[in-house]
């Protein structure tokens, strides 16, 4: 199979929807000509135009409210939000309308809009550029919120987000644009809440989001070492999240780790490691652990950044303890 | 009283001004009829009258078509009734009820009317100013020829979001109406007070003209609007229009004791002066368009519509249990997420 990196997945499947449906557009800012800061969308101006490749102003609530609009009355917008750090400017045309439209109108209206914007730290870009905020949406009823983990998943899940009638926030990791996956010539897609089980283990289950697949791929590697066989599953979408596989998976090996890049706390892990407890628990032989960011603001120095994101190292030493039958508290 | 319309009057429009004027008052008995359910607690929540401005709405969507959209304000009753919905299913939606436009889901401040166009209420001040932009560049996108109205209060001319989604709309040259409902009142305070310099003037730095309108006088105002549709229609929009109006009862229903920011004298010489649905009436009687016990039945027949609707809303059941996880997320139909599809 051949291998594309992430970047070139996204553009592709953005550019096949296009094709296949003239209601698609995408609207961000320096979407057109620059085609991204990430130059994702590299070349889609010139095949579709700049009525359908629409540069803005920037005015991230101006142009998600006209997604907004326009998605409600026959078009499917891509909104490019262009730092997913940029969601606090959105967030009432993405929370408290679209995504309550749908059920505000009893049924009647709907928001078919995708917003694609990019999480991850560790690119040395401080504070205000380096948030992992998923969490924040995926809180709110009414939105879907996808989280690709490779380049693979990137193409196939954008794919179902353009496709599906409900407002979908899709996070990229910014710092896997440039990584390659195997990526099928044929076209496919990735449905909304499926799981996908990386690695087959039996000691314990390393849950991961986004890039911290990768970190749970790494941590399994050094366990494998050591002789302990660690599952590796990437949910893929965090809404729906595709429950039922992880707590197969749990009930299997009686251990788990929740990891993912947003703050530890009130976060994503504490999330389905709370489903876990509360469905899987007399099949657990440990607590279910969450590994999140650290619970402050990105930091610029790259000394410091590195201490606030979850290890393939750390998650190895965490998985050791559990496996291991250590007290953790008390 | 002078009506700035009247240029146009002649036994040929009398259809429309008797229209107009039955839309005007099926928007006043049906708040009159909201704020006694109000009273007699028999209403959930609260809600917010457009009592007294009537000609604001009436004369504005009588401009326009099915087709075209408009976004309307958590004031937004009026809105609703000018674009086509029904009594029946207004105060069903307004009690909670299955039948309600939203079955109940989205109530006095975000009743949807999609059949007529209407994309929905909004309860977040200036909250709709994006929707209605993006409903006009779907219009020209699609090619359908539709213009889309966003109605708004003077208050929410301080939310950012207006001057973001007005400078993208004078930019791409899309078919959207600005209707700034200027009611003197932004909730508690005079508009006054929280508004620098001139409205219109804020529209046209972006370029965009704008026009200062009587909204008491609902011909002037439906004058206006159907020049700026027409105009919209061919590309020339975006329009800004400031209509001076005035609500009769206080921000919301329950505001009773209001004299700390308007004066009972000021709220009388708008009820008895300036009252666009008695402007109307008696221009219609003096011009000799019809006679005055023909508004008289309008206005009888009207209140009892209005009536009959309560009593079917109050009757009506709630929406079962099971409907409260509904209508979270749109269907999506499986065929369409395969490949080839």
């Amino acid at each position: 199979m051949r291998e594309i990196t992430l970047s070139k997945a996204v553009n592709e499947a953005i550019a096949e929807e296009m094709r296949r449906d003239p209601c698609v557009f995408v609207i961000g800012e320096d979407v057109a000509e620059a085609g991204t800061p990430f130059k994702v969308l590299s070349g889609l101006v010139e095949e579709f135009g700049t009525d359908r490749i629409i540069d803005t102003p920037i005015s991230e609530p101006g142009f998600m409210g006209l997604a907004v609009g326009s998605a409600m009355t026959g078009m499917r917008p891509i909104v490019d939000l262009m730092f997913g750090d940029f969601l606090f400017l959105v967030m009432d045309q993405l929370c408290n309308q679209a995504a309550k439209t749908h059920y505000m109108s009893g049924g009647k209206l709907s928001v078919p809009l995708v917003l694609r914007t990019n999480l991850g730290a560790t690119r040395r870009s401080a504070a205000q550029h380096s948030q992992s905020l998923h969490a924040l949406v995926a809180h709110i009823p009414g939105l879907k919120v996808a989280m690709p983990s490779s380049a693979y998943e990137a193409k196939g899940l954008m794919k179902t987000a353009i496709r599906d009638n409900n407002p979908v926030v899709i996070f990229e990791d910014k710092l896997m644009y440039q990584d390659k996956a195997g990526v099928p010539e044929e076209e496919y897609l990735i449905p909304f809440g499926v799981a996908n089980i990386k690695r087959e283990g039996t000691d314990i289950t390393l849950i991961g989001t986004s890039s911290m697949v990768q970190v749970a791929e790494k941590a399994a590697l050094i366990l494998e070492a050591e002789g302990i066989s660690a599952e590796v599953i990437d949910p893929r979408t965090i809404v729906p999240l595709d429950e039922a596989t992880l707590l197969a998976s749990v009930r299997k090996t009686s251990r788990a780790i929740v990891i993912d890049e947003g703050h530890q706390s009130y976060g994503i892990t504490g999330e389905i490691a709370s489903r876990l407890n509360e469905k899987a628990f007399y099949h657990l032989d440990a607590p279910v652990c969450r590994m999140g960011a650290m619970d402050v603001p990105v930091p610029f120095s790259p000394a410091l950044e590195d201490l606030t994101v979850p290890t393939p190292e750390g998650v190895a030493t965490l998985a050791r303890r559990l496996v291991a039958g250590e007290m953790l508290h008390g | 009283m002078a009506q700035a319309g009247k240029a146009t009057a002649g036994k040929a429009n009398s259809e429309e001004y008797l229209r107009m004027y039955t839309q005007m008052v099926r928007i006043r008995a049906f708040e009159d009829q909201a704020n006694q359910l109000y009273l007699s607690a028999k209403m959930p929540g609260l809600t917010h009258m457009y009592s007294g401005q009537e000609a604001v709405a009436v004369g504005i969507c009588e401009a326009l078509t099915v087709a075209d959209k408009i976004t309307s304000t958590h004031r937004g009753h009026g809105h609703c009734v000018a674009k086509g919905a029904a009594f029946k299913e207004m105060f069903c939606e307004l009690l909670g009820k299955e039948e309600g436009y939203c079955r109940g889901k989205g109530g006095s401040m975000h009743i949807a009317d999609q059949s007529n166009g209407n994309l929905g209420a909004n309860a977040i001040v200036g909250g709709s100013m994006g929707i209605a932009t993006g409903a006009a560049l779907s219009a020209k996108q699609l090619g359908t020829g539709a213009v889309a109205v966003c109605f708004f209060g003077d208050g929410a001319t301080a939310q950012g979001l207006m001057y973001e989604v007005m400078n993208m709309a004078a930019l791409w040259k899309l078919p959207v109406i600005y209707a700034c409902e200027n009611n003197g009142y932004s909730e508690y305070t005079k508009t006054a007070e929280i508004a620098a310099g001139s409205l219109t003037a804020r529209a046209e730095a972006f370029g965009i003209e704008a026009h200062t309108v009587d909204g008491q006088d609902v011909l002037a105002v439906n004058a206006l609007t159907q020049d700026l549709v027409a105009r919209a229609r061919k590309g020339e929009g975006p329009f800004f229009m400031e209509l001076m109006t005035y609500r009769y009862h206080g921000h919301h229903v329950g505001d009773i004791n209001r004299t700390y920011y308007r004066s009972k004298e000021e709220e009388t010489l708008w009820t008895t002066q300036r009252d666009p649905i008695t402007r109307l009436g008696d221009w219609l009687t003096q011009e000799g368009l019809v006679a005055a016990a023909d508004l008289e039945a309008i206005r009888t027949e009207v209140a009892e519509d209005a009536e009959a609707a309560v009593a079917y809303a109050l009757a009506a059941p709630y929406p079962d249990g099971s409907e409260v996880d509904m209508h979270v997320y749109a269907a999506t139909d499986p065929a369409t997420l395969q490949p080839g599809a």
